[in-house]
């Protein structure tokens, strides 16, 4: 290009460009269940003022959102709607895992508590704290933008093409077991994250040690 | 102050009383828990119940029952409380629901039947109040651990590729 | 688990009542602070039934009590009401020094009486602000929010942490405040009735506050006493019953102040009440500051029920050993083989703790009495024939903490 440009005209790509205007209007969900709720409101209100970073549009419906929040415990019964919450959410989407007990289940070490939100949704970024200050939240903000910025956004459709290995299986997975001896997993179970139908392991009867139901993390 | 002599007059002898701190506790035999509450309601002027609870006595040194269930009465116009107390066993926990004494015990009875599976009979709506519909254990009895049997994990995960 | 929210449970009436609509409200909805779900009932736009369900936030406070010891606990109890996170500590500490029969040393009680009235200033802030939020006026919100903060401040100041504080120990509170910290709350105590002033101006008189609130969700007397309604839910219904003149503890035995009570009984009372239980509050707080006792903040250093001062640790034997023994699991010191109910006058009603002692430094069985619990249950009795923008005004005056309501 040799043609000369006004000084105030930029070359960019568009998808930095795209980037950049997602990065500095995320539109927050506070999906705020316990302690951490209070402390996303007052990073909302007067003192820290959230919208100094370009996220101060709380929407309390998930299909005008583009960052979950989740702050405070999720339990049992909260579970099935913080996912649908996030399934409901329209793409590109981040998720801010925010305080102990949505990281790791925090002191609520207990029968009904998720030992972590990222066992079952993705989680962009973890903020530690029982509850983190505004300015911690305020932080992870910010490294969200960064992150938009500097990695770009994918969609769960271009992720999944990335991540899944082509090509032939490398071996029969039932005939190696087979011939170890290891008991032959049910098909349903072995074959996707997703498939273990609501209902069909009676609850208070299932032990499962890792908590894991096949399938990889987000 | 209601008399303990007055109370076993009506109810029978085997009716006790003691004292701890300020706390003055009547223990009440089940059968009979209903006519003595009703009676101190009516008689007595205990018009609110603050609350009910349960404890589950699988690992307390010399207990005799299994559970014993505690409520705490209060009179609203003399601020005079007490707590009375009886005691259930397994393999049927059951007692009489004093909800049509006091409307407040609705959730109080049915938070006690979710933790401890006492159930009350003639409560208009006892089901789970706060563990899931589909759980069966229940979570308050000593014998259940206190990180659960895996319920907490037992949910299909959503990965990044399929949301 | 089912994905659905769809209700499981067939309403007790509805097959009379098949013109009405049935409306899901919640539990991730703003207006229902935080997590209660409720099944509401229309016929237009005129609520007919409500049945709330709850649970969403059941974390197994109870069960944890039952295995960390008294000094622990305090961690856990500061996560029930969040809003006030010092006064369930000390309705806790209170419960436990009932139990051991200990008696405070004069400063700890004009200090933990401070601290009370603050948190219940702080929470009333924000149930005033979220009620003006919930029905259109923001402005209040900032402001009164504005006054958390210097809560959050003076709470830090005293023991590290701005929000859960974990401030009070058993026979007493983990540091001494010095003079810099009365200072703070002086200075709070001297500006406070600015802002309180102002929120007068911005709610008590504005047309469409009064309309939304006065004559909704009314509560009479005898309701209040068969439904167990405490604190000041029941005084705005005429209900005289305040536990800190009733069964004065800590240091309100000596302060003067009054009890706020309302014949209203509806929203309207309810913020009223609110709004002038702060003002006495302040009044506790001004009295108790200024009457601060010296001396020990902590019960005789050579109980071995009290964790000494962290100088002592490190810098004698004696407080080293007596550390250890309290600290550790398989020492402790002798509990009475008893069952114990204390109860305080928390910001949102009767906050009480029933204790099962076992001989250990563990509680056998620790029960939560929670105000929110209990008022919570009362919604579907003050909302029917209201409509359905009231909701959220009845909602919002019940005060309801989800995290003290499942626990």
């Amino acid at each position: 290009m040799a043609v000369g440009l006004p000084e105030n005209v930029f070359m960019t790509t568009l998808d930095a460009a795209a980037n950049w205007a997602r990065s500095n209007s995320l539109w927050p969900m506070p999906f705020a269940t316990a302690c951490c709720g209070i402390e996303l409101m007052a990073t909302a209100a007067s003192r820290h003022d959230m919208a100094r970073f370009g996220a101060e549009v709380m929407r309390f419906s998930p299909r005008q959102c583009d960052l979950l929040v989740v702050a405070g415990r999720v339990v049992m019964k909260m579970l099935p709607v913080l996912q649908r919450i996030w399934l409901q959410m329209p793409e590109p989407k981040w998720c801010i895992s925010m305080g102990a007990c949505a990281c790791t289940g925090g002191v609520f070490d207990t029968y009904a508590v998720v030992q972590g939100v990222d066992r079952f949704i993705p989680v962009d970024v973890y903020v530690p704290g029982c509850p983190p200050r505004p300015e911690q939240l305020l932080a992870a903000v910010i490294d969200l933008q960064d992150k938009i910025k500097g990695g770009g956004t994918l969609m769960g459709r271009e992720f999944a093409a990335e991540t899944t290995p082509r090509g032939p299986a490398p071996f029969d997975e039932a005939e190696l077991r087979r011939l170890r001896g290891l008991p032959i997993l049910n098909e349903r179970i072995s074959s996707g994250p997703n498939l273990i139908l609501p209902g069909d392991v009676p609850m208070g009867q299932y032990s499962d040690v890792t908590g894991r139901q096949g399938g990889i993390r987000g | 102050m209601v008399e303990l002599s007055e109370l076993q007059k009506r109810y029978g002898e085997d009716l006790s009383e003691s004292t701890f701190r300020d706390n003055r506790r009547l223990v009440v035999p089940a059968a009979k828990i209903f006519d003595v509450l009703a009676g101190l309601k009516q008689d007595f002027g205990f018009d609110q119940v603050i609350d009910i609870t349960a404890i589950d006595y699988l690992e307390y040194p010399d207990a005799e029952h299994r559970f014993g269930v505690v409520y705490l009465l209060l009179s609203v116009s003399t601020g005079e409380r007490l707590i009375v107390k009886t005691f259930v066993d397994l393999p049927n926990p059951q007692l009489p629901s004093v909800y049509s004494l006091w409307k407040g015990v609705d959730w109080m009875e049915r938070e006690v039947y979710d933790m401890f599976g006492i159930v009350f009979t003639g409560h208009p709506d006892l089901r789970r109040i706060l563990m899931p519909d589909e759980f069966t254990s229940f979570p308050l009895r000593k014998d259940y651990p206190l990180q659960g049997r895996g319920e907490r994990h037992n949910f299909p995960v959503i990965t990044r590729a399929e949301s | 688990m089912p994905l659905s929210l769809v209700d499981t449970q067939p309403h007790a009436n509805s097959e009379s009542k098949e013109y009405a609509w049935t409306l899901n409200f919640g539990p991730q909805h703003p207006a229902t602070h935080t997590t209660l779900r409720i099944v509401l009932q229309l016929d237009g736009e005129t609520v007919i039934d409500a049945t709330p369900h709850i649970g969403y936030l059941h974390s197994g406070f109870e069960k944890l009590g039952e295995h960390l010891d008294f000094n622990q606990y305090v961690t856990i109890v500061d996560r029930m009401n969040y809003v006030s996170p010092v006064a369930n500590e000390i309705a806790w500490h209170h419960a436990v020094e009932k139990l051991l029969g200990i008696e405070l040393t004069p400063r700890a009680k004009y200090l933990r009486t401070i601290l009370a009235e603050l948190m219940r200033i702080q929470d009333h802030l924000l149930n005033i602000g979220a009620v003006g939020l919930d029905l259109g006026a923001f402005t209040a919100f900032l402001y009164l929010f504005q006054q958390r903060e210097v809560i959050y401040d003076i709470v830090e100041y005293a023991s590290g942490q701005r929000f859960h504080c974990s401030y009070t120990r058993v026979g007493g509170v983990l540091f001494d405040v010095n003079n810099d910290w009365v200072e703070k709350v002086r200075k709070f105590v001297r500006e406070f009735p600015k802002v309180h002033a102002e929120v007068h101006k911005l709610l008590t008189r504005n047309r469409i506050f009064i309309d939304r609130t006065k004559g909704i969700g009314i509560l009479t007397y005898d309701d209040c006493v068969n439904m167990s309604v405490t604190g000041p839910l029941a005084r705005a219904s005429g209900v005289v019953r305040d536990l800190r003149k009733d069964e004065p503890y800590l240091a309100y035995g000596d302060l003067d102040f009054k009890v706020v009570c309302s014949r209203g009984g509806d929203c309207y009372a309810r913020y009223l009440v609110r709004m002038e239980e702060m003002l006495e509050s302040l009044k506790i707080i001004e009295q108790a500051l200024e009457n601060i006792p010296a001396g020990p903040v902590n019960i005789d250093v050579v109980s071995d029920m009290v964790l000494p001062a962290k100088p002592a640790v490190y810098r004698s034997i004696e407080g080293l050993i007596q550390h250890f023994e309290v600290i550790m699991p398989n020492r402790g010191y002798p509990v009475p083989h008893e069952e114990v109910y204390a109860a305080t006058e928390g910001p949102a009603g009767e906050l009480g703790f029933y204790i099962v002692g076992n001989g250990s430094t563990r509680a056998y069985r620790v029960k939560t009495r929670p105000p929110s619990f209990v008022h919570f249950s009362l919604f579907p009795h003050m909302i029917r024939g209201h409509q359905l923008s009231d909701v959220v005004a009845v909602l919002g005056t019940l005060n309801v903490i989800a995290a003290e309501l499942d626990r």
